[in-house]
């Protein structure tokens, strides 16, 4: 059976499964549709977690990112689980005793104050949006590579597959559909992990074989690889860092606590029993997310290795990079390079006329790679590598079979379809119950509430599908600008509501929309208004990355210490809150009277 | 329910556990996988070095074995000061 064949089937038996699940789990009640009943065992929530969290950013992109950046990309490694820390210790118990199902709601209630919760129905919907955004390219990506079509007509695919699923399914039926999911997804990524890390070290698991000797030889991979990247002009593989090391540490620090307060991650804690069971259920999401994460930088190392010893034999068999017979003939090379230069996203232009194919760093400040290269007669690299396709093309880079790369485009529409429908559930929940319902018409008819909850998705999914048609930057790019706005805005005032029975109202509401201001002012000087391009007022803050050379997606813990510092100035001029609001912080921090969550106010 | 002494005895001891878990995340992440981590390049975890297996795989490890002890140390403080559920 020929690869797009094989790749039609395995793909539309996954899509067959979820939408099936999604049909037979249909939610009945509002609470239902919402939160599944409060019913989901830790277990079954972690896997679905991990499913929601794990979208097109992690799944396509990270590791293209990692391979590219060596070191400096464990700050993604580092920055979306470390934040799971937080969340089981700093929010998620807190907020699953206070038996409310969203975090405008929590907002609201515990700041005694209908603004705060409108504040944070615009701090949800800002991160939550800026989100789907980049879901929506990822899903443009998988699709136009794997059904052959452009990637505008891939997101219009997404976009009707997504409506379907989160409109008709609701919580419930998202909660299965995620679980199966997780497991497409899981597989599709350490299934070709396996293969590849017992190809090139003998070793089969592939976190083991990272830190292997090479097979038939007794050098250790990193080892090799550094030598053969540092040899071409690019940065040492195991000590490149990411800007600076202060950079690395801010962007670090704002994936983790974007992390703890992104809405659509921390409704899953109020869908588990009990209070002891929301601190576990964040653990077992961590597991499920770690194996992706920790297999994640053997997949980078393994498929940079063998781009390289695809295009120069010298890298496996030893010898000299430099030495004209050792880099391949352009005429043949391997079907998947052509394969992928049809969509634009890898290209081989001869520079030098000499009918092979250089790869190397053309821009190195490596005295001795630019000599060398000078000396062989290298004009410049010849073949340009998308970041983005290495996850997707890697089995065909190690030349699996056809079932493998069938199974990888299956998980990739996975990962990015999950990750929107519970975004899109946060969108729907924060515009029908917290705005619409706590605000607009308190009396309004669940049956109105859930076509309102409808209605509000249709619109985000239009919008968003609208704007991923133009999108900022890569998925993961854009996926980390979301999560410096949760991190900036929603987490500072979640964890102030819990950890200061003085917090009030005015300085909530305040440090809130410091942080969104500040951060968004900065992300949208480096990427337009509104992520609309040709808006962008760089010489209006000095240049890009003025602030301390900290770049727009790192700027988010900045956001964050701004909104606490506000917070507190604010508060200590002000009132202090009532004192039932002080009683009903003692009261959320005791997990005994833990009442099933209901949609009640 | 108001917070008497041992609620507050109850809260301080939950303080004290976050505190301590916080500080092994912070040493293990922003420690030894970007702060020191040249110094611990210098030593070899197999074929790893070590400030780049601490960043790349080490931190994650110790991130669940956290959220695990975390729970677990939880509950044992809920049911010392009988605030548990059930």
């Amino acid at each position: 059976m020929d690869l797009q064949t094989t790749t039609y089937l395995v793909v539309g038996a996954s899509f067959a499964l979820y939408i099936g699940i999604a049909i037979w789990a249909r939610a009945g009640s509002t609470s239902e549709f919402y939160v599944a009943g409060g019913g989901v065992h830790p277990v079954m929530n972690g896997m679905a977690t991990a499913a929601d969290w794990m979208s097109a950013a992690s799944f396509i992109s990270m590791a293209g990112l990692i391979a590219n950046m060596g070191y400096g990309g464990g700050l993604f490694l580092m920055g979306w689980t470390g934040g799971y820390v937080l969340l089981a210790m700093l929010l998620a118990p807190y907020l699953r005793k206070f038996g409310k199902f969203t975090v405008p709601q929590f907002i609201g209630d515990r700041f005694y104050s209908k603004s705060a919760s409108t504040v944070a129905v615009l701090c949800l919907l800002t991160a939550s949006l800026t989100y789907i955004i980049g879901q929506m390219t990822g899903v443009g990506v998988a699709f136009s590579r794997f059904l052959n079509v452009s990637s505008d007509t891939g997101i219009y695919i997404g976009q009707a597959i997504v409506f379907l699923y989160a409109v008709f399914g609701g919580m419930k039926g998202i909660t299965y559909t995620q679980v199966a999911q997780y497991i497409v997804l899981i597989c599709a990524y350490i299934v070709p992990a396996v293969f590849i890390s017992l190809q090139l070290t003998g070793n089969p698991i592939p976190q083991l074989g990272l830190g292997s000797t090479m097979s038939g030889s007794d050098v250790a991979l990193l080892t090799r690889l550094d030598q053969v990247v540092t040899e071409l002009g690019f940065g040492k593989y195991t000590t490149t860092t990411a800007g600076s090391t202060l950079n690395m540490f801010v962007y670090t620090m704002s994936l983790m606590i974007g992390t703890a307060g992104l809405p659509h991650v921390i409704m899953r804690f109020f869908t588990v029993p009990k209070v002891s069971d929301a601190r576990s259920s964040a653990g077992w999401a961590l597991v499920f997310i770690a194996l992706l994460y920790t297999t994640a930088p053997a997949v980078a190392a393994m498929a940079k290795y063998n781009l390289h010893a695809t295009v120069n034999t010298a890298v496996a068999k030893g010898g000299d990079l430099y030495a004209a017979e050792n880099s391949i003939k352009a005429d043949e090379r391997p079907d998947w390079m052509k394969r992928w230069e049809k969509t634009g996203l890898l290209k081989f232009t001869d520079k030098n006329g000499d009918g092979r194919i250089q790869y190397y760093n053309d821009a190195s400040k490596n005295p001795d790679a630019k000599a060398k290269a000078e000396a062989a007669g290298w004009k410049g690299s010849e073949l340009a590598v998308n970041a983005d396709i290495i996850v997707l093309a890697n089995p065909e880079i190690a030349l699996l079979p056809n079932w493998v790369i069938a199974l990888v485009a299956a998980g990739g529409l996975a990962a990015a379809l999950s990750t929107a429908a519970g975004l899109l559930m946060a969108i729907s929940s924060a515009v029908s119950h917290d705005l619409i319902k706590g605000v607009f018409a308190p009396d309004i008819s669940e049956k109105n509430e859930l076509l309102a909850g409808k209605i509000a998705m249709a619109v985000a999914i239009v919008v968003s599908g609208y704007l991923g048609l133009n999108p900022p930057g890569f998925a993961a790019g854009t996926v980390a600008l979301a999560f410096g706005i949760a991190a900036s805005s929603l987490f500072p005032a979640i964890m102030m509501g819990i950890f200061s029975k003085k917090m009030n109202k005015e300085g909530a509401i305040a440090g809130m929309l410091a942080g969104l201001f500040i951060t968004l002012f900065y992300v949208f000087a480096h990427k337009g208004i509104f992520f609309v391009k040709g808006t962008e007022f760089l010489p209006m803050i000095g240049g890009a990355n003025s602030f301390f050379g900290i770049t727009p997606e790192a700027f988010g813990a900045v956001g964050a210490c701004v909104n606490f510092i506000v917070a507190f100035l604010v508060d200590k001029v002000t009132k202090e809150p009532p004192e039932h609001i002080q009683h009903m912080v003692e009261n959320v921090r005791i997990p005994r009277g833990a009442k099933a969550v209901d949609g009640a106010h | 329910m108001t917070m008497n002494d041992q609620g507050k005895a109850y809260w301080s001891a939950t303080l004290k556990l976050l505190g301590s878990i916080l500080a092994v995340w912070f040493i293990c992440s922003f420690g030894a996988g970007i702060l020191f981590v040249d110094a611990l390049n210098t030593i070899k975890l197999g074929g790893y070095p070590l400030g780049f297996w601490f960043a790349h795989q080490g931190s994650i490890y110790i991130f669940i074995a956290l959220i695990f002890f975390y729970a677990k140390k939880m509950g044992d403080i809920d049911r010392k000061f009988d605030v548990h559920e059930d």
